[in-house]
Formats: C-alpha cells, sequence, structure tokens
C-alpha cells in the first residue's frame, strides 16, 4: 500500500500507517481464504468445512475492530493528511467492506450443511462458475490494494457487471427447474441464496475496488472509467 | 520554472466565477538578499475576501514573499526586490508609492503581540490619528470601539481602555494588534504566524477572528502550523527553496496535493 515512496520524518508514525496496512492485507487475506473454504464445502459438498468459515468469520470481526481503532488513533494522535489521510480512510471503508465479505462466506458456508442433504444439483456447476469469478475480484482487488494499482481495481469494478448477469441467468433457471419439478424447491432455496450471497460479495469487491481508486488518484472510479 | 507557473496560474485560474476578485497579482517576483537569492520568480493571484496560507519550511521564502506585499524588505540592507506585485492594480514597487501610505493600507500582524508601551485606547487610535481618519475626538472614540469590537476584544477591555496595551495577557494583545491593524482600514492584512506564541485557545479565538475578517479584507498567512492553514485558509501556497510550488484550493492541496514535493511535506516526509 506504498503510496509514497519517501519515509516519514517521525519513524513511528510511518510504522503506525504500515501496521494499518499490513492488518487490512491480514484481513483480506482471511477473508479470501474463507470465501474459498465456503464454496470448496458448497461444491464438494463437505459440511466438515462449515466450522473453519465460523471461526474465521470470529477473526475477521475481531480484524475489523482493530483496524477501526487503528484509523480512530491515527485521527486523534497523527492527524493524517494527503495519502496518509486518503489511505486511513479508505481502511476504514475497505475494513467495512471484508467484514461484510466474512459474513456472507459465512452465510454461504451454513447453505452447504442444509445441502449436502440433497441429491445433487445441475445447477451446482453454474454456481461454482459464479463463484470463481467472484473469488477472481476479490483476490485481484486485494492485489489492487496491497499494490496501490488501480488498473486492477478498475477491472474488478467493471467486471460486476458480468457477475450481475450471471446471477440473474442463476436464478432464472432455478425458478424453471423449481417449476419443472417441485423435488427441486427446497435445495433450490439454498442455491439461490448462495447465489445472492456471491452476488453481494462481488458488490463488496467493487466497493474495495472505488476505495482503492480514491485512495490512489483521490478521485471517483466512475469518472476515471467513463475517461478509458 | 515557466511550467510550474502556468500550472500555478491554470489552477488559480479554475476557482470558479463565484469567487472574489483577485486582490493581489504577483508575477516574477524575485529577492536577493546581497546577491543571494531568497525569491524565485513567484507568480501568484491571491483573491480579495478570503483568507491564503503561506506554508513551506524555514527559509522556504514565504515570509520574505509576504514582507514584498508592504516593502518591508527596504527597511532590510542589501536587499533586492524585482518583478511586478500589484495590489488593486497598484504596483507596490513604484517609486511614487510611499511605503508609510502602502503600510496603512497593507497591515501587519506579527509573531510576537507588539503592542505600543501606551494604553489600549492609545495602541488603537494612533493609526488613525496620524493618518488623519477621525475629524473630532468622538469620531476617533467611534473608530477605536468599531475595531476593538471586530477584534473581538472590545468586551474585555471596554472598562479599562486607559491601561497599558502591555498588560493584556498575549492572545489579548495580538488581538489588540489586529484591532490597530483595522482601526486605518486596511485593503490587506498580512499574518506572520500570529499564533504562534499564544495557547490553544487564544489560539482559536485569533482563528475565528480572522475567520470573521475574511469578509471584508484580503488577509495572508503564514503558519508553520499544517492545521491552522487547513482550518483558517480557503486557499494555500506551498513555497519550497524560493520557489511557488503548488497554490491551489486548501482542501484540494490537504486532500491530494499534486507536486510531490507538497505532498512529502504536508505528510510530514521531508528528508
Amino acid at each position: 500500500m506504498a503510496l509514497s515512496k519517501t519515509a516519514h520524518i517521525v519513524t513511528a508514525y510511518g510504522e503506525e500507517l504500515d501496521q494499518l496496512a499490513d492488518e487490512l492485507a491480514r484481513m483480506g487475506g482471511m477473508v479470501e481464504t474463507q470465501l474459498e473454504t465456503a464454496l470448496s464445502a458448497i461444491v464438494r459438498r463437505d459440511a466438515s468445512l462449515v466450522a473453519g468459515v465460523r471461526e474465521r468469520e470470529k477473526q475477521v470481526n475481531a480484524m475489523q475492530d482493530d483496524v477501526e481503532k487503528r484509523v480512530l488513533r491515527l485521527f486523534a494522535l497523527r492527524q493524517p493528511l494527503a495519502t496518509d489521510l486518503r489511505m486511513t480512510i479508505s481502511a476504514l471503508k475497505i475494513a467495512s467492506d471484508l467484514e461484510r465479505v466474512g459474513d456472507l462466506a459465512k452465510n454461504i458456508a451454513y447453505r452447504a450443511e442444509d445441502l449436502a442433504e440433497y441429491a445433487p444439483l445441475s445447477l451446482l456447476d453454474q454456481v461454482e462458475r459464479l463463484g470463481a469469478i467472484v473469488v477472481k475480484q476479490l483476490h485481484e482487488v486485494l492485489d489492487a490494494l496491497s499494490s496501490a494499482d488501480v488498473e486492477p481495481a478498475i477491472r474488478v469494478w467493471r467486471t460486476d457487471d458480468e457477475v450481475d448477469e450471471r446471477y440473474n441467468a442463476l436464478v432464472r433457471q432455478m425458478l424453471m427447474s423449481m417449476t419443472e419439478d417441485p423435488g427441486q424447491v427446497e435445495p433450490g432455496v439454498h442455491i439461490l441464496f448462495v447465489a445472492k450471497n456471491l452476488e453481494r460479495i462481488g458488490d463488496h469487491a467493487t466497493n474495495v475496488a472505488e476505495a482503492v481508486h480514491f485512495m490512489v488518484t483521490a478521485g471517483p472510479l466512475e469518472a476515471d472509467d467513463a475517461k478509458s | 520554472m515557466p511550467d510550474n507557473q502556468s500550472h500555478i496560474l491554470d489552477q488559480n485560474a479554475g476557482f470558479g466565477e463565484t469567487e472574489p476578485p483577485i486582490k493581489v497579482v504577483a508575477r516574477d517576483v524575485c529577492v536577493a538578499y546581497d546577491g543571494k537569492q531568497a525569491l524565485n520568480h513567484v507568480s501568484i493571484d491571491i483573491p480579495d475576501r478570503s483568507v491564503t496560507a503561506f506554508i513551506g519550511p524555514s527559509g522556504c521564502g514565504k515570509s520574505t514573499f509576504l514582507r514584498c506585499l508592504n516593502r518591508m524588505n527596504d527597511t532590510i540592507e542589501g536587499a533586492r526586490v524585482t518583478g511586478s506585485l500589484k495590489i488593486d492594480g497598484a504596483e507596490v514597487n513604484d517609486k511614487s508609492i510611499d511605503p508609510v501610505v502602502l503600510r496603512a493600507s497593507v497591515g501587519m500582524v506579527f509573531q510576537k503581540p507588539n503592542p505600543f508601551p501606551k494604553s489600549i485606547y492609545d495602541n488603537v487610535a494612533y493609526g488613525p490619528r496620524i493618518h488623519g481618519l477621525a475629524l473630532s475626538r468622538d469620531d476617533l472614540d467611534g473608530i477605536v470601539e468599531s475595531s476593538l469590537k471586530k477584534a473581538g476584544l472590545w468586551d474585555e477591555v471596554a472598562d479599562r481602555l486607559n491601561d497599558p496595551g502591555t498588560s493584556l495577557s498575549g492572545g489579548q494583545q495580538q488581538r489588540l494588534v489586529i484591532a490597530r491593524a483595522i482601526a486605518i482600514n486596511p485593503e490587506v492584512i498580512l499574518m506572520d504566524e500570529p499564533c504562534s506564541a499564544l495557547d490553544p485557545i487564544a489560539t482559536a479565538k485569533i482563528e475565528e477572528l480572522i475567520d470573521e475578517l475574511r469578509e471584508n479584507y484580503c488577509i495572508i498567512i503564514v503558519t508553520h502550523s499544517m492545521q491552522q492553514a487547513a482550518r483558517v485558509s480557503q486557499r494555500t501556497a506551498f513555497f519550497h527553496m524560493g520557489t511557488l510550488v503548488e497554490f491551489g484550493r486548501t482542501e484540494d492541496i490537504f486532500t491530494n496535493p499534486r507536486d510531490p514535493r507538497t505532498q512529502d511535506y504536508i505528510t510530514g516526509r521531508f528528508g
């Protein structure tokens, strides 16, 4: 998250900003693992993975608290300005989005427990594909964050339309198969929730993309995107 | 340098239609002390009825430039000022301009309050008297009262106008000095670190006063406190090594400075 090549005169201040960036990166990594594990639980129909996702969710919440405390402390004691100000305020927003992603990943994992009771569904491969796109979004946006690079952030932001389209297509197909076969209704509802949660995670990834873009350029992503 | 200049002026032009008119226009202002260059080709347009903050490390030229505006550099032997500096279109350095008259329209407030060793009343009345602004004693009383009121000091001194100005606290003395400057209807008020000797409460009172005064005056303040510049000014100019590096809306300078030197300075990264 290095936005400046030169070091702070007050070493402790620079260290506090570095620690904030590190904590955010750890939180991102944790959330990424959570989502991947939750998706594995769904796709592999493996309910034994759920406990791990739940455990990580608690850690993610604690990390968000930690980020908030660090930001509060920086504002109170260091009064960050310019890039430091943008980085600090973005960290607060990003931590909040990542916490939501962790929450949604936990919801996805819970559905794996329910789905394990049913025969495999034909639409599971589409959930897997949607999941893969969202995982990639999250991965790329965390890369953008750690490298303070707007290009991957803009890519993630643009992928949101694809996620929405795939989600809508999945809902349509699911409804059709539920209409044709009432036996599909119960597991289908679980699948719909999983898909909805994935779509929401995609939204949070685009929020993070916008925050990274603001952190680096001080401008809104929409304006930059319209230019290219 | 030419590139840098056009960048500074462009940014200035983008302030929008509702902005107050330009009061001070500097073009290629250079100052040298005994041949040693202290200020290099500074060009800037400073608007009226607003506060412009000059920031930058010690020796960057910000106070030197401030002193050009009321020709305080005239008093320094070996100082040489070139370039054009106009207030309301009139060239400050023109030989026909009497520095004493100029300083009546360009008031100055210094780091340490410097009241005259006279009464509170006489500190404020001094300027109007020597410039013949008051026609009668009543007139003078009125000027003293309104100036002290504008400086936010009247309520604290109304019952002891004959006490010496030096008997006041530091913050009060600074407001007295501001009242003294206001009393002669200046066009521009220069402040050179006016709060650096004051406690936070006295500082807040001066900052509140600056905010009120900007409705009627062009105020230029030199400050080492980034937070103060952010709090009181609408525009900020960053000086470094005798050049004007960046000038823009204060909000932009403190959230998104364009020049890496400004960025490094305000984030505390100057090596």
